[in-house]
């Protein structure tokens, strides 16, 4: 069972700028997360999502998410 | 498509390195475009042969070794993965995003 509200930390402290909104999608281990965050301009979805599993990769590894789908993107030019 | 049952796991990542640069566009999946075996990968299947793109692909289920070395060369930890000019796009989620907003098909020229 995973800490929506902590997971939002992890993501926004690994990411400085971010926002990151994380919903349940059934079961508090399936969850999908928008995540906007300035670090993502220039790089291709992949590398953003890559950025976002590392910063919550320990609750991967012990079990607390199975799944996180991802939306990213990096903010609008302003 | 050699069989990878007799092959060492570095001929593995060398027939991957080769199918990924040889091939515009390569799928990693489970199954065959003809008969695949996840509805991830089936759903990528479906969006490669709506745009009408020639793709090559590999059923990763045939032996365990190819997932594992794949995910460990491409850093993806999940199948499918499509690889467009040897770089590795996305997954289904990244895939259907893309096709979505009409990004996939700028990248393969298939408008």
């Amino acid at each position: 069972m995973a800490d929506l509200g902590e997971l939002k930390t992890l993501i926004e402290e690994a990411l400085p700028g971010a926002t990151a909104e994380i919903v349940d999608q059934g079961g508090g281990d399936h969850l999908a997360a928008v995540v906007v965050a300035p670090q993502f301009a220039g790089l291709t979805r992949v590398e953003q999502h890559r950025l976002v599993y590392a910063a919550v990769q320990d609750r991967f590894d012990d079990g607390s998410i199975h799944a996180l789908a991802l939306k990213t993107r990096a903010p609008e030019a302003t | 498509m050699s069989d990878t049952l007799t092959m060492s796991e570095q001929e593995i990542l060398d027939q991957i390195q080769q199918e990924t640069s040889q091939n515009r566009v390569f799928l990693y999946m489970k199954g065959t475009p003809e008969m695949p075996r996840c509805g991830f990968s089936n759903q990528v299947v479906q969006i490669l042969n709506h745009l009408g793109v020639e793709y090559g692909a590999r059923d990763i289920l045939v032996d365990p070794r190819i997932r594992v070395v794949l995910s460990e060369w491409s850093d993806w930890p999940t199948i499918p993965q499509l690889f467009v000019d040897g770089k590795l796009v996305g997954g289904c989620d990244i895939v259907t995003e893309m096709f979505q907003d009409g990004e996939l098909q700028g990248l393969l020229g298939a408008e």
